[in-house]
């Protein structure tokens, strides 16, 4: 294991390195230009930032709740960083991570009498079968209809959102049906605290050991490797005997599930019960983490990191300063604008140098 | 000598990290055919696109008649009288001959096109250099030789003084390349100036006035085309003597070990893409495909690997039908395919080398038991591969994009022969690959052969499928037209039949 992970650095070293200069300046512009609008509204920049990042990580607390933003972000992160490294787009975390909340939801609040041992991992699994089924539905139609996955995940998104919505209305709603929530999960299917009186809880370990796997599936085992080829270039992958289509279920399947496991985290880790909110838009972020992080299991980690600051330090921000929160949203796009602007730059210069650079 | 019309002193183009033109001077005469010879990658075709305004040179300077010019457009260069029929046609296939001359050209009125008057004056100039064309004709109509035609009409219709022709033979047969270049001469005759890229040095010696060599870059010499001999223009371009004779052995080839019968791949439409297409290779035989490229040469190839299923007839090796058979069982049985473009499917060019070396076989237990790979395995493997096949690359981890073509085509042809196959495609192995390359890789061909592989060979290149074939058929329209032993055949012959005639008509 040692020797491969030593060929993948060196192997991506240059792009890598550069990769990384892109997205640390892709986050400084971003921060720079966030810093100038709220000059503009008349607060210190740098006493807003610095309440913020206080906030993210000034104490124990503030750290227990950076990780917990951070853990939804990993999932979702890597389930856009796996579809995308087979040359598909997901946009449809978000929905698969609330079929992810209302699967463990049912496994956690229906399953009374097993031991954490049983009904903790059960619930979930029961969490990735969700947004497994959800990912996987749109493989299906991928491959048998030609839709667009782009288009499908998306439709499906408000599908999910809606079902819950439904859910917690009526058919899993607390007795007597007061509010629109579903009963607290019994105690053995929520996850454990490990930052003692925080909100930090086992799933940030779980997510960070999902980063690991989606590193050694990738790069060591031979679906890893197929799917890779797919992606990059999906003629050679045909020109080989690869079966392609099959591949496309499988990580949409696989993707879908990850993000499910988002949504499980949440409602075992952090809420305990299923709202009908129970993401504020952590399917749509990790696009931003995957982008920042160029789909690498070490930059999705940073992204996620990056963002979790976002998130847990706004609040912070906002109290203090009275800066809204909002425009931690501002800074987010920006990121974005800025890796995705990086991005088609160095397409464009690419193609323009190929047809010589082919040649040389 | 005759006046100057055209210099160009000094043109130097950098492009990020190659330096595609070094300090090239080029002086062109009035009135003759000057052809640019050099290797792919010695820097013709950027040569050129400075020339006609789509680079801007990094240094130099571009002197037409005595003036001093900066194009800084293709249609300034348009305007000046230099018209470029590039080496893929920029017509448009859905409209006209007539339609794709009119456009970007100038125009009396904006609101009226003058179809009708155009038509009248392109068929003029047809008529005069007996060019066959229909100025109403589509494009997607035309046969290739009828589009390059179209492209030389569109260059003088829109008022072209100098003709850049770029690699015009590549696509035509050996009838049609004389054909053409009667018209080159006619052309020259009545005061045209033409300039010519070739790597082909049989027509570089036949065509041209003069020669300017190129080579890595840069312009080494400018010959006058006087009993200047074949060998002597390829030293000139590769920089060194040049052995491309291949010797062959003896083999065994009484054992059939592909037969194909009656493959036909029909469309919806009711055109047919192959039809009834039967042939045999044996074990120990190189077996050619030639004609023109678009004869139904790729779709042969992708229905004997699985990537089209082909409508009826089979392809029996050893006990599979090749018809009716998946991509990856096909590649298992022992079949292997060095594709006809290396980009596009042969490589994953942003991956590196020990990656595109597993390409065929990742999934087989001598690159990982169960679900994993071993690296450890594939590093040894690669390490092997590059050095038994003179790869030129820095290491295994090299990503394939940063090779040279002729390096990216023996990462190809070494991870296909490692596989020791019974039946080896090769499509176009030595396209856009410099000379060492091609040399290395016939010998390869020719050495699998020996070894008692059947090999189908599929190539444009006339001389090649020729050189290296034990028996070639000619395909034309989908269809074989003849089977012949190169020993046994002309060049006329083999022209004649690319242009569609039955062997038994011609004999």
């Amino acid at each position: 294991m040692q020797k491969f992970d030593k060929i993948k650095f060196r192997n991506n070293m240059s792009t890598a390195a550069r990769q990384a200069i892109i997205s640390i300046l892709a986050v400084a512009a971003a921060l720079a230009i966030s810093m100038i609008i709220i000059a503009a509204m008349g607060v210190d920049p740098g006493r807003a930032m610095s309440k913020m990042l206080s906030g993210a990580l000034g104490n124990k607390n503030a750290v227990a709740e950076t990780l917990v933003k951070m853990t939804p972000l990993l999932f979702t992160g890597i389930s856009y960083a796996l579809a995308n490294r087979c040359g598909l787009t997901n946009i449809g975390m978000e929905g698969q991570l609330y079929m992810g909340a209302l699967f463990a939801t049912i496994s956690g609040v229906y399953l009374p009498g097993l031991p954490l041992a049983i009904h903790l991992p059960l619930t979930m699994l029961a969490g990735f079968v969700g947004g497994g089924i959800w990912g996987w539905i749109v493989g299906v139609l991928k491959v048998r209809f030609g839709a667009s996955e782009i288009i499908t995940t998306v439709m499906l998104n408000t599908v999910a959102i809606q079902l819950v919505q439904f859910m917690v209305n009526g058919p899993i709603t607390e007795p007597p049906g007061n509010d629109a929530q579903s009963s607290p999960l019994l105690d053995s299917a929520r996850l454990p605290i490990i930052l003692k009186n925080t909100r930090a809880h086992l799933g940030i370990l779980i997510a960070l050991l999902f980063v690991y796997l989606f590193w050694m599936f990738l790069w060591s085992s031979k679906k890893g490797y197929e799917i890779r080829v797919s992606g990059q270039n999906p003629d050679a992958a045909l020109y080989s005997g690869i079966n392609t289509k099959r591949n496309v279920v499988l990580v949409m399947l696989l993707a879908g599930g990850v993000a499910g496991l988002a949504g499980a985290t949440e409602v075992m880790g952090v809420q305990g019960r299923l709202f009908p909110t129970v993401s504020p838009g952590y399917g749509f972020d990790g696009i931003a983490v995957a982008l920042i992080g160029a789909n690498t299991p070490l930059g999705i980690v940073a992204g996620a990191f990056l963002f979790g600051i976002l998130r847990a330090g706004g609040n912070s921000m906002q109290r203090a300063t009275g800066v809204p929160v909002a425009i931690i949203k501002v800074i987010q796009a920006i990121v974005i604008l800025m890796v995705v602007a990086t991005a088609i730059l160095r397409e464009v210069n690419l193609r323009r140098k190929k047809p010589e650079a082919k040649k040389a | 000598m005759s006046e100057l019309i055209l210099e160009m002193k000094h043109i130097t183009k950098q492009f990020p990290g190659v330096l595609a033109n070094d300090d090239v001077n080029l002086s062109i005469e009035k009135g003759e055919v000057h052809t640019l010879l050099g290797e792919n990658g010695a820097g013709k075709s950027t040569l050129m696109n400075v020339l006609c305004g789509l680079y801007h040179p990094t240094s130099g300077e571009i002197w037409l008649e005595g003036e001093k010019v900066r194009f800084s457009s293709a249609k300034d260069a348009m305007n000046r009288g230099i018209g470029m029929v590039h080496q893929h046609f920029m017509l448009i296939p859905t409209l006209t001959v007539v339609e794709n001359c009119l456009i970007g050209a100038r125009s009396d009125s904006i609101l009226k096109l003058d179809l009708a008057g155009a038509a009248q004056q392109i068929k003029a100039l047809a008529d005069e250099y007996n060019m066959d064309v229909d100025p109403m004709a589509k494009v997607s109509d035309m046969p290739v030789g009828a589009r390059q035609r179209a492209e030389i009409i569109k260059a003088l219709f829109r008022g072209a003084k100098i003709l850049i022709l770029d690699e015009p033979t590549a696509v035509l047969t050996p009838q049609e390349t004389e054909e053409l270049f009667n018209m080159v001469r006619k052309l020259t005759k009545d005061g045209y100036t033409v300039i010519f890229i070739s790597h082909k040095l049989n027509e570089v010696q036949e065509i041209s006035d003069r020669i300017t060599v190129l080579r890595q870059g840069k312009s080494v010499t400018t010959v006058k085309n006087d009993n200047i001999s074949v060998n002597e223009l390829a030293r000139l371009m590769v920089g060194r003597e040049v052995d491309m004779t291949v010797t062959r052995h003896e083999t065994d080839q009484s054992k059939a070990m592909l037969t194909v019968s009656y493959l036909t791949l029909g469309q919806k439409s009711g055109n047919r893409l192959l039809n009834d297409v039967s042939f045999e290779i044996h074990k120990g035989e190189i077996f050619g495909i030639a004609g023109v490229d678009g004869n139904g040469q790729g779709e042969l190839v992708e229905c004997l690997t699985g990537l089209t299923r082909a409508t009826s007839g089979t392809a029996i090796y050893k006990d599979l039908d090749l018809a009716k058979s998946t991509t990856r069982e096909i590649m298992k049985s022992g079949v292997s395919h060095i594709p006809q473009d290396r980009h596009k499917s042969g490589l994953i060019l942003s991956m590196n080398l020990a990656e595109n070396m597993i390409l065929q076989d990742y999934y087989q237990p001598q690159f990982g038991k169960g679900a994993l790979l071993n690296w450890k395995y594939i590093n040894t493997f690669t390490d092997q591969l590059i050095q038994d096949f003179q790869v030129k690359a820095p290491s295994r981890f090299e990503l394939a994009q940063n090779l040279s073509g002729g390096n990216q085509q023996k990462v190809i042809i070494a991870r296909e022969v490692s596989r020791e196959p019974g039946l080896l495609i090769a499509m176009h192995p030595t396209r856009g690959v410099d000379v060492g390359a091609i040399e290395y890789i016939h010998k390869r061909i020719v050495h699998e052969r020996d070894q008692g592989r059947a090999v189908l060979l599929v190539s444009t290149e006339l001389e090649e499928v020729l050189k290296l074939s034990d028996r070639v058929a000619v395909m034309y329209e989908g269809e074989i037209v003849g089977i012949v032993k190169p020993s046994e055949v002309t060049v006329e012959e083999m022209g004649l039949m690319m242009g569609g005639k039955r062997l038994a008509e011609i004999r």
